[in-house]
């Protein structure tokens, strides 16, 4: 059942109200701003499109447009940072961290700054753009700097929520974002905190826990639905700091299934399911099942149809609880 | 600021003298670093710490202070000497440079030493940061222009080699475009990068030109006449409507004849033989003075 304490939506599963998490973004950009004047944005010639339009109207005085030249934008973030300002420095995730990955080791983690990295289009979910645009290696490459903290927000309410904590955090960040309209799952009364994972879906006697991030929740929790009624209990996570990880729930919900299912839209190296298999192989070592990108580029098609070719629709994940179920560690 | 006297130039080139002999002392202790590049900006790093920069070397983090960001972070035991001789810190502590646990990392980090506003290495990052500092810097003095840190001017010191990465240009059209005339950009044009010449590795000629075309005001100088490069930041102030960049001509490995437009020196260290013969020559100032001991 979902868990009561987190004030989720009641049409959660008819999924009747959508959002894209980057408009989440761009409300929440505009919050955070009205309490914070050091906040200023910096756009890529991608102003309207990473929904930095808005706070763009309401503060020109406060945004940057620094032109197509993403390994200047992260540099400069860093520079505006030093001087005091809160940056967030805005274009597609393939190139942002993509471009500018090692101006923003240098720049940003190595120099510790409060640099906030924003990352939107990211997934196959970014659609006809294809392989180019579609990025699958953002958290893997962000995760591994240190100083670094990372979040998937999974709907558009909890993408406001994590860019006005982000901006509070004093160090760098790197937040995700996806294009498409997804299934908002939260409301306002939904707690959010940086490193605390929420339990979504409860059960007793969990067999497999499901740790998803990202809109990709969803399609999990729809998945733990159908589970229920196949007689199969899962809980499901929704992990949105993948840096640090609330190892503590996550040991805690692992330990008490017996196995794992890790799902995301991203390279299943490197990503959630490489955090979530290092963090247990150290502490809890578990059979865990992956759903992700399997080592491939995305292609052009419909966000809807590529999840599904990729194997992460709601069919891969209940087949994924299947196998993990069948390989599951009793303790 | 009054032109300098013939005693403040002898004064400050006997301080860039003693700069030049702690560079070779510290990179004969650290058994690796770069030479050449060090040795040729020791006039430039003087003239900045001791008459351009205002800077407090007992409050680093004073928010009126003028920013030098280094871009080519390799270069830095030049800064590092620098910074010791003005006071920062002592000066045996050079002596640790590239060492476990030193302040002096082999690439500047400003989490580790107090005084560093930028950490660098990678290059042709120094003038993004420098235009994202003086960006910021101008946005609070326009917003409020009794803010102290207000009237700041940015510095920015860049190799010549370093010219060949695209981020530079991105930074250069960037601070063309916003007319960041509290930014001064200083180019340590010595002609040389790692595999060579700078016109046989990739020709970077006309220089001044492409600095025009991006909206710069252009400034060339030689690098060793300190009153001429000390009036070409002087002329950056008064250049209301773009930033200023200064080329200056530098001779890689100045003050040591074995060393100087050697390309083969821009990344090795001497070996404590060699040192032995360069501490003469810098002490003795060429064979001009015969005694060490002065």
């Amino acid at each position: 059942m979902l868990n009561p304490e987190l004030h989720l939506r009641e049409d959660l599963f008819e999924a009747t109200t959508q959002s894209a998490t980057r408009d989440g973004f761009g409300h929440g950009l505009v919050e955070a701003a009205d309490a914070d004047p050091r906040i200023v944005a910096l756009s890529a010639d991608l102003t309207e499109s990473t929904r930095t339009e808005e706070f763009k109207k309401k503060y020109p005085e406060r945004f940057i447009e620094v032109g197509v030249a993403e390994q200047n934008m992260a540099a400069l973030g860093a520079g505006f940072a030093e001087a005091g300002k809160i940056p967030f420095i805005t274009s597609y995730a393939a190139f942002n961290p993509g471009r500018n990955n090692e101006q923003i080791r240098t720049t940003i983690s190595l120099n510790n700054v409060p640099v906030k990295v924003c990352g939107m289009h990211a997934g196959v979910s970014v659609g006809p753009d294809g392989a180019t645009h579609q990025a699958l290696e953002d958290i893997a490459l962000m995760r591994v700097q240190p100083n670094m903290t990372v979040i998937v927000a999974c709907d558009a309410e909890e993408a406001r929520k994590a860019t006005i904590a982000a901006a509070k955090t004093g160090g760098p960040v790197y937040l995700r974002f996806g294009r498409e309209k997804t299934p908002v799952m939260t409301t306002a009364k939904t707690p959010f905190e940086i490193g605390k994972a929420n339990v979504m879906w409860k059960a007793e006697n969990s067999q497999v826990a499901i740790f998803a991030t990202g809109a990709l929740l969803h399609n999990a929790l729809l998945a733990a639905r159908e589970l229920e009624k196949k007689g199969i209990a899962v809980t499901v996570i929704n992990i949105h700091t993948i840096k640090p990880l609330d190892r503590e729930t996550i040991i805690r919900e692992a330990k008490s299934a017996g196995a794992v299912v890790t799902v995301e839209e991203h390279q299943i190296a490197g990503g959630l399911g490489g955090a979530i298999a290092e963090l247990l192989a150290s502490d809890f070592p578990l059979p865990i099942e992956f759903i992700g990108v399997h080592d491939r580029f995305g292609q052009s098609g419909e966000p809807k149809e590529l999840i599904e070719h990729y194997g992460m629709g709601v069919s891969h994940i209940v087949e994924a609880v299947k196998r993990a179920a069948g390989r599951r560690v009793h303790v | 600021m009054e032109p300098l006297t013939e005693a403040e130039v002898r004064e400050l080139s006997s301080k860039a003298n003693a700069i030049r002999q702690t560079i070779i002392e510290m990179l004969v202790a650290a058994g690796s670093g770069h030479t050449a590049g060090p040795l040729g900006m020791a006039d430039i790093f003087t003239a900045l710490y001791f008459r351009v920069l205002k800077h407090d070397p007992k409050n680093p983090d004073w928010p009126e202070r003028d920013r030098l960001i280094l871009s080519n972070g390799h270069i830095v035991p030049v800064r590092y000497a620098t910074m010791a001789q003005a006071g920062y810190f002592p000066v045996e502590e050079c002596l640790t440079l590239r060492k476990f646990g030193s302040r002096l990392q082999g690439h500047p980090e400003r989490e580790r030493l107090p005084g560093l506003e930028t950490t660098s290495g990678p290059l042709g990052e120094g003038l993004s940061q420098a235009s994202g500092i003086a960006y910021a810097l101008r946005m609070d003095h326009d917003s409020n222009p009794s803010t102290s840190s207000g009237q700041a001017r940015i510095y920015c010191i860049m190799g010549d080699g370093e010219q060949d990465e695209g981020n530079v240009w991105e930074a250069f059209m960037f601070a063309g475009k916003y007319k960041l005339a509290n930014l001064t950009a200083i180019i340590d044009r010595n002609n040389i990068q790692i595999d060579g010449y700078t016109e046989t590795i990739m020709p970077l000629e006309p220089l001044a030109d492409k600095y025009r075309a991006f909206g710069w005001h252009v400034l060339e100088v030689d690098g060793h006449n300190i009153p001429q490069f000390i009036a070409a930041c002087e002329e950056a102030k008064a250049i209301y409507e773009k930033p200023t960049v200064i080329i200056a001509h530098t001779i890689p490995g100045k003050g040591i004849r074995e060393i100087e437009r050697d390309y083969r020196w821009h990344g090795k260290p001497p070996s404590p033989e060699e040192a032995k013969l360069f501490l003469h020559e810098l002490r003795t100032m060429e064979g001009k003075v015969e005694s060490e001991h002065q």
